[in-house]
């Protein structure tokens, strides 16, 4: 843990205590039985807790607290897999806003996005792979305005998103990363379709066919969208690397619950020394993927320069960790570990989806690489 | 005074005091392992200043030659000096003696063996040896048989010890001796100190697969250590090596860290001999796969030590992190040796002669010789153990002694 100030660890015990009072991984069992992925007294209650403000300035209603106070709120999050829009809409969302929007879009959107009443979802992907730089999605003038058309998909919270934030073309060609424009478009103007993935929660494909838009809703810069978008993803990169780390830390704890209790030929297993040696091998990586998670959010915090290169270190290595960690949750427990019945498979399904959003290991590592020169 | 300002403090104080102390005429110049000088007399006037001022081992107490700082006020020292071109060799003179035996004589030793043992070390003046490993005992540590007799005024001491770094240059040794042989295997054995210069000592040096080392074979026969260098209890020589071996665990933790400023990168280096492709990246995709892997784990395991660091408070006491940190470092320069080869192809399979650069012909030596590390101060599997028996409280999986 980084050494935390006092607010922070006031923050974080809070969000402990919240998360296993309220969203413990038996709220996300009973969602999902019930064929739901959103509880809106589970996200009242979260609003209530003041999280939707951790990133919004003062002036618009929130707390301004910063990054690593947010990361601290995710890694929680991630430990008892609690659904809701918090991460998609007041961490990625509300960066978005906070970064590219103009004073009359902060004034009208930032304060709801506090209070829980409007729900930011950011729309990028297009295709199987991440490539934010390559959007096809048209924006096409329209007197004042833009037309839209093309398909978003795998966007997070997209069914119950109010408004998206989507990045479309505006001008250059289709590969090339200038000419993008982030748009804000609310969710009644789309055509939105459930994607259910492995992991249970809620994700949606969007259809923009003839979708008009004033000039009002460009955030940001028009056709120098992608400046934009990148920092706004390296962001989201980050939140995910807390998250992850709250999955695989939990992963970690009942991996080394289930050594020190469950017995066979008459003793505990964590008494083999091949599999002592699997658990602190996993304890270092643990240990090591922790500094990656904090480091990122601590660059965003600070405004420091390789922040580009520690979002997609975290995302990388944390991602690699819960590769690695969810793999041996199932196998170190062994045939409950296939059961239904028993969480490890939700932390396995979860640890895909995780890996996966806004680039996987390959791309973070292609992408660091770049930042590093070769 | 804040602790900021009191650092600033320390920081004004050392720049000025390099300033007029340390001699122009030995700027860049490098230590050797050994530490040993160049012979100048510029050398030993450095060493001396550096003495009397405590910065040989400035954290340790003035009343035995050091200076008394905390560990944060001692890193702006050593920052300091690294920023003026100086440096502090009396840890290389000290061999063992400034980073492992002194602070464990600080915690288990009398007042009568501070007095006596410690201003040696913080000096420079005395080198000391660790005689622990034998040819039975490496990682079963406490299977150790080297036998020391109580024979009234001094114990008189008869084995073989291994691996003792820089015994054929040493004036003292710690040593790790049965002196109950009936007792279990832990409960029978002590630490005591004893002078290398005495008829009883025999050392041969050991050539390893890297060439010349510092270690070396260490015969005692009838060699001698005095009653009152017996440190901390007799038969509790336990408790006092597991000590040390911590602080030794803390001193490896951290490899050198690249200058980035005057050292090429890994990835620059690549680019020099593998080339690069239209795209600019480096044209053998698989190396360059393999390279940015490591290169995330090399800024993983300097991110974590600065993390744990920061947790203490700049305050890093030897702890269980150590056992971590030891292991991800081995990973990290092992592959780093590897990657390093690899990248010179042909060229960094150079043993010897003007065809190789003296890089090319290093990356062989420290590729060999880093083979040490995940053997050395507790081999790989020994640090697996401490984690999972002593951090994560997972059942003994060794024989028990």
């Amino acid at each position: 843990m980084a050494a935390l100030t006092e607010e922070q660890s006031i923050l974080r015990d809070q969000a402990k205590s919240w998360v296993s009072d309220k969203g413990p991984v038996e709220t996300f069992r009973k969602l999902r039985d019930a064929g739901q992925s959103f509880d809106p007294n589970l996200w009242a209650s979260m609003v209530e807790m003041g999280w939707t403000g951790i990133l919004v300035p003062e002036q618009y209603g929130g707390s301004d607290l910063g990054y690593l106070t947010f990361g601290l709120v995710l890694e929680e999050m991630g430990r008892q897999l609690t659904p809701s829009p918090l991460f998609a809409s007041a961490y990625v969302g509300a960066s978005a806003l906070v970064l590219g929007g103009s004073e009359e879009q902060k004034t009208a959107l930032l304060p709801k996005v506090v209070d829980g009443s409007e729900i930011l979802a950011l729309a990028v992907d297009e295709a199987p792979r991440h490539r934010p730089e390559s959007a096809i999605t048209r924006a096409k003038k329209n007197g004042a305005g833009f037309t839209l058309s093309g398909t978003k998909s795998f966007v997070q919270e997209g069914m119950t998103a109010t408004t998206f934030i989507v990045s479309a073309r505006t001008g250059g060609a289709e590969t090339d990363p200038d000419g993008q424009t982030l748009l804000l478009v609310p969710a009644a103007e789309v055509q939105r379709t459930p994607m259910p993935m492995m992991d249970g929660r809620n994700y949606a494909q969007i259809t923009l066919d003839g979708t008009t838009v004033g000039p009002e809703a460009i955030i940001g810069n028009q056709d120098q969208g992608y400046t934009l978008v990148e920092t706004v993803l390296d962001r989201a990169r980050a939140g995910v690397g807390a998250e992850m780390l709250g999955t695989s830390a939990q992963a970690f704890d009942m991996t080394l619950d289930y050594l020190k209790t469950r017995e066979q030929f008459g003793k505990v297993i964590g008494s083999f020394q091949a599999l002592g040696h699997r658990a602190a091998e996993l304890f270092g990586g643990l240990e090591l993927a922790r500094s990656c998670a904090e480091a990122a959010l601590q660059a965003i915090d600070e405004g420091a320069d390789n922040t580009a290169e520690l979002c997609s270190l975290s995302k990388a290595k944390v991602g690699d960790f819960l590769h690695e960690m969810s793999n041996q949750l199932i196998q170190i427990h062994g045939g409950i570990g296939m059961t239904d019945e028993f969480d490890a498979g939700f932390y396995l399904k979860r640890a895909r989806v995780l890996e996966a959003l806004y680039g996987n290991q390959a791309y973070h590592r292609d992408r660091y690489a770049k930042l590093r020169g070769f | 005074m804040t602790a900021e300002a009191n650092l600033e403090a320390v920081r004004d104080d050392a720049r000025t005091w390099i300033e007029s102390n340390f001699p122009k005429s030995l700027k860049g110049y490098e230590v050797g392992l050994e530490g040993g000088g160049d012979g100048s007399s510029d050398f030993e006037t450095w060493r001396q200043k550096l003495a009397e001022k405590g910065w040989g081992a400035p954290t340790w107490p003035k009343e035995y030659g050091g200076a008394g700082l905390s560990h944060p006020e001692a890193k702006v020292v050593a920052k300091a000096l690294a920023k003026a071109g100086a440096f502090n060799p009396i840890p290389m003179l000290a061999g063992m003696g400034v980073t492992m035996v002194g602070p464990t004589i600080l915690e288990y030793g009398t007042d009568d063996q501070k007095e006596r043992h410690l201003p040696g070390i913080a000096s420079g003046a005395v080198r000391w040896c660790l005689g622990l490993s034998e040819p039975n005992a490496g990682s079963d540590l406490a299977s150790l048989q080297t036998k020391a007799e109580d024979k009234g005024n001094r114990y008189v001491v008869n084995g073989q010890k291994v691996w003792t770094s820089g015994a054929d240059i040493s004036q003292w040794c710690g040593a790790l001796v049965r002196t109950d042989p009936e007792a279990g295997k832990r409960d029978g054995i002590s630490f005591v100190l004893l002078p290398m210069d005495q008829p009883g000592v025999e050392t041969r040096p050991i050539k390893l697969i890297s060439g010349a080392s510092p270690f070396c074979e260490t015969y005692f026969n009838d060699a001698y250590a005095e009653k009152n260098d017996l440190l901390g209890d007799v038969n509790d020589g336990w408790s006092v090596v597991k000590r040390l071996l911590q602080h030794e665990r803390q001193s490896q933790t951290s490899a050198r860290r690249p200058d980035a400023v005057t050292e090429e990168s890994l990835g620059e280096k690549a680019k020099r001999y593998v080339g690069v492709s239209k795209d600019g990246t480096l044209s053998d995709a698989d190396l360059r796969q393999r390279l940015v892997k490591h290169l995330m784990d090399e800024q993983a395991h300097y991110l974590t030590i600065s993390r744990i660091q920061a947790e203490a408070k700049g305050n890093v006491e030897v702890s269980a992190a150590a056992s971590i940190l030891k292991n991800s470092n081995t990973r990290v320069a092992q592959t780093k040796a590897e990657l390093t080869m690899e990248i010179m192809g042909s060229q960094g399979l150079g043993w010897e002669g003007d065809l190789f650069t003296e890089e090319e012909r290093n990356s062989v030596r420290e590729l060999l010789w880093g083979k040490a590390m995940s053997i050395y101060g507790g081999s790989y599997e020994v640090q697996n153990n401490i984690i999972s028996k002593n951090i994560l409280g997972l059942p003994e999986t060794t024989q028990k002694g």
